[in-house]
């Protein structure tokens, strides 16, 4: 660390909506100090950096001022507003370092283990895991601050989670806003009769990509023929010229002004990608289809404002627009999403990435020919006719089960062993009759009950009792235990403790499992150690086990040792490998005494 | 029938589907007589078309080399009595039984002797579902259908998968599988079905009350299942073990074809004949030669 402490100006407040009071801010490796401008306010500050838990802060670019938001193990935290970004991202920093320190201080009271060099950054995003993951964050108590597992060796099996939630912060990217151009409102300064309208490059950005024949014109134009402050002044009187709906006024402009009847006219670049596009499109829709789906001729839908009384001559046609189609473009726009991510200040800057990025997609799609040929593939691959096809014989090998007995005894064997009964009876049933004998005695049963009709009563009441009888006692017996539903698991029908018990140490088990077989076969002294310790660890799951059994009431023990036993099995397998190599090791290590299995 | 208005079939009618296992071989062993099980199950089935006027039954016959549909309440319309013994429609159920049964016998001559007397479930079940299929296909109305297996014979292991295959396209189209065991052991196909299925399972202690215990746990409708306690399985143990040692393991080698289930590395499955690669232990065994740091 270069610098044991950090000095800044900056604004405590104690909560957000209090406006702070001015002061300085000193971080020392140790504490955090706000000592305020003027020495009678309140608000003084002095508090030590193990009492700090985390930090938050404000986006450069929001809208919000730079504010620094230190939370303390109490709930409590401190806010400080800064004068500027770059004082916040100091400040940052350092608070992440000191945190990362402490936290690997506090950690690892053992050993410090030499690859441990960690950033700020990634110290916090593994703080941050553990925050939002409470299972997460048991298991990292429970092994790393106990000295089983190593901070890093706890980390290095979820390389996975810290790449993905590294991943995701840059993934999200902000697209265009949904309120169309048009509806940017001028300001007017009520006097005289101009006004202005307020560009930000976003909405230049936006401006370009609904409209490419701007982005062209700006391209050409600016700033070699006219400045860019004239390019937008032609661009919003050619706006104005369409929101009045007059073609006629709007063609004679156009015919004193080139550059302005690049605006009002069609876009062509536009008109081209639409006869591409149609090109493109599956010859095979059926439109009649979507019809029911058309609710515009309801009353109360669709557009008014694009009737029938915008029909005008139709020699002006060159400038008219619809609104259907500036909601169309627009709302492709939007859906195509913004290419350009980076924030630009300058409107160049901004034209020319954009041209950039539709060169750079136009030549990856791009080529008439093959669109053609896809269509027709498309086309005779949607209209298909069986019967001229020669059938399509896939090179599949039948499968060919030699003895489907063998899943039965696979599988059912257990289930008939579990409920009691005795296995192995499929051939009980003595055949001592022939077949012909078999036939004829239950035929005539048959029509015994023909010629006798029904017994007379059919259950006699004292044996309908006792069947009631039963019937309702192992009824209430069970579902006392075994709730409702069949498809319900055991475990909800076990104590909330008892299950939440179960669960973390199946977890825990399968987090020292997990190392320990990972660490076979044992090469280096490192990982015999490691080793020894998550055996030790293992070792005292068992007791723990044992406590849960004992834990629960007499009636669910039976459920709770079934789902105990896997664990013990889990757990003696992995001793039981670990005592065996131990073993070889202790006959081999005559011959190979730097301790390679 | 035709201008049968929606409200007819309200959430409480079923369609019973009943597999009778009219097997010769269970009954000429079993302490329970097939005229007094018939009197039981004919009373039940009686007792379900009276509970709904639009309830139907259909009975097949799950016999030894074929089954068979033996009745239909949709088809059997006249409920009288006949010289007031049983009615009409029972009487030409069991008419059907025995024709079926005659022909039954005459497809096992010829039939070598030593198999495993166990019924021709998997084709009963088979046939219920396709059934079932066209009462769901005839229109939006139609009532709610359950199977239920009254079964005696022992399971048999080659109709596995068969039945399986019956049992999963049953919970797919959530038709429950109820099932009675009226034999010696219980049958593990009927545990399974019922358990994939959410239906019920039940092996009767005293068969004399058997007419009891039909009415008790399986004339209720789907509907009201959801307000009553049913009989509960104990629990069944599902876990595998491997085709080659028959030991029940928590962790083996699968063959990616077929399914079974080995407790070690085989060079070929040896129920569908599939070779296993060896590429995937080289590679680990590679692998394991290259570490000779720790991967911490």
């Amino acid at each position: 660390m270069a610098s044991g402490h950090v000095t800044k100006r900056a604004k405590y407040k104690t909560t957000i909506k209090d406006p702070g009071t001015p002061g300085t801010l000193r971080m020392t490796l140790e504490k955090i100090l706000f000592v305020p401008h003027n020495p009678k306010s309140a608000g003084k500050l002095d508090v030590e950096f193990r009492y700090i838990k985390g930090q938050k802060h404000t986006k450069e670019g929001s809208n919000k001022p730079p504010w620094l938001n230190l939370t303390n193990n109490q709930n409590g935290s401190f806010i400080f507003e800064f004068e500027n970004y770059s004082d916040l991202h100091d400040c940052r920093d350092f608070v992440g370092k000191v945190l990362a320190k402490s936290g690997e201080v506090s950690e690892k009271p053992t050993v410090a283990y030499p690859d441990e060099q960690l950033s700020a950054a990634e110290m916090e995003l593994r703080i941050k895991l553990l925050q939002e993951d409470s299972e997460l964050q048991k298991l990292h108590k429970q092994f790393v601050l106990s000295g089983v597992l190593t901070e890093a060796e706890f980390w290095a099996t979820r390389k996975k989670l810290l790449d993905r939630e590294a991943s995701k912060k840059t993934k999200q990217r902000l697209g265009f806003k949904s309120a169309m151009v048009s509806d940017i409102k001028p300001s007017t300064d009520g006097r005289t009769n101009k006004v202005t309208f307020n560009l930000t490059p976003e909405i230049i950005l936006q401006i370009f990509a609904e409209k490419p024949a701007v982005h062209r014109a700006f391209l050409t134009y600016v700033p070699n023929k006219i400045s860019e402050r004239n390019f937008w002044t032609k661009y919003f009187r050619a706006e104005y010229l369409h929101s009045t709906k007059n073609s006629i006024a709007a063609a004679a402009e156009a015919a004193e002004d080139e550059e302005l009847a690049v605006f009002l006219k069609q876009d062509d670049i536009l008109a081209s990608e639409a006869r591409r596009k149609i090109r493109r499109v599956d010859p095979t829709l059926d439109m009649e289809a979507d019809e029911g789906d058309d609710y515009t001729h309801l009353p109360d839908h669709g557009i008014f404002r694009d009737g029938n009384k915008e029909m005008t001559e139709s020699q002006n046609e060159l400038y008219k627009r619809t609104l259907s189609q500036d909601i169309n473009r627009h709302a492709a726009v939007v859906l195509e999403g913004r290419a350009v991510d980076a924030e630009f200040e300058d409107t160049k800057a901004v034209a020319e990435a954009l041209a950039q990025s539709k060169r750079e997609s136009s030549n990856k799609g791009e080529s008439d020919g093959d669109t053609s040929r896809e269509r027709i593939e498309r086309l005779s691959r949607m209209t298909e006719i069986e019967d001229l096809q020669g059938s399509n014989n896939l090179p599949l090998a039948p499968l060919c089960i030699k003895d489907p007995r063998d899943y039965f005894d696979s599988q059912q064997a257990n289930a008939l062993r579990t409920s009691g009964d005795a296995l192995g009876g499929t051939e009980q049933i003595k055949s001592s009759l022939s077949i012909p004998e078999v036939y004829s005695s239950l035929r005539e049963s048959i029509s015994s009950i023909k010629a006798m009709g029904w017994k007379e009563p059919i259950v006699k009441p004292e044996v309908a009792y006792q069947v009631f009888d039963a019937l309702t006692n192992s009824i209430s017996n069970t579902k006392h235990n075994i709730g409702k539903n069949p498809q319900e698991s055991v475990l909800d029908r076990l104590p909330r403790k008892t299950k939440e018990e179960l669960l973390h140490s199946w977890t825990s088990i399968l987090e020292l499992l997990k190392h320990f077989w990972a660490s076979y076969p044992i090469t280096t002294s490192y990982l015999y150690a490691k080793v020894n310790r998550l055996k030790d660890a293992m070792s005292n799951i068992y007791p723990q086990l044992e406590e849960i059994k004992g834990s629960v009431p007499s009636e669910l023990r039976h459920q709770v040792s079934l789902l105990v036993r896997p664990m013990y099995q889990a757990l003696d397998a992995a001793i039981q490998h670990y005592e065996a190599s131990m073993q070889k090791r202790s006959t081999q290590s005559g011959e190979k005494p730097n301790g390679y299995v | 029938m035709a201008s049968a208005p929606s409200k007819l079939y309200a959430d409480d009618v079923s369609l019973v589907v009943v597999l009778l296992d009219t097997n010769p071989f269970f009954w000429s062993s079993s302490s329970l007589s097939f005229s007094q099980f018939l009197s039981h199950v004919l009373a039940f089935f009686n007792a379900i078309l009276t509970l709904n006027q639009l309830n139907q039954v259909v009975v097949i016959a799950t016999g030894y080399n074929s089954c068979d549909y033996i009745f239909n309440s949709a088809s059997d319309l006249n409920r009288s009595f006949e010289n007031g013994r049983m009615p009409v429609m029972s009487s030409s159920l069991l008419q059907k039984l025995e024709e079926f049964l005659i022909k039954d016998e005459q497809l096992s001559k010829g039939e070598p002797e030593g198999r495993i007397k166990s019924s021709l479930f998997s084709g009963s079940l088979s046939m219920a579902l396709c059934y079932i299929q066209r009462v769901f296909r005839s229109g939006a109305l139609h009532p709610h259908p359950r199977i239920l297996c009254l079964q005696g014979s022992p399971d048999g292991p080659e109709q596995y998968v068969a039945i399986m295959n019956a049992i999963f396209s049953a919970q797919r189209s959530e038709v429950p599988i109820d099932s009675c065991y009226i034999g010696a052991q219980n049958s593990a196909f009927l545990q399974q079905a019922s358990y994939i299925t959410g239906g019920v399972h039940h092996k009767p202690q005293n068969l004399d009350g058997l007419f009891q215990y039909l009415m008790t746990i399986f004339a209720t409708d789907l509907h009201s299942r959801s307000f009553i306690h049913l009989p509960k399985p104990v629990g069944v143990d599902f876990r595998a073990s491997c085709f080659c040692h028959k030991n029940t393991i928590d962790m083996g080698y699968v063959c990616s074809v077929c399914l079974s289930i080995f407790c070690k590395h085989h060079k070929k499955c040896s129920t569908c004949g599939s070779v296993f690669g060896q590429a995937q232990s080289e590679a680990a065994s590679a692998s394991d030669k290259k570490r000779k740091t720790p991967e911490t």
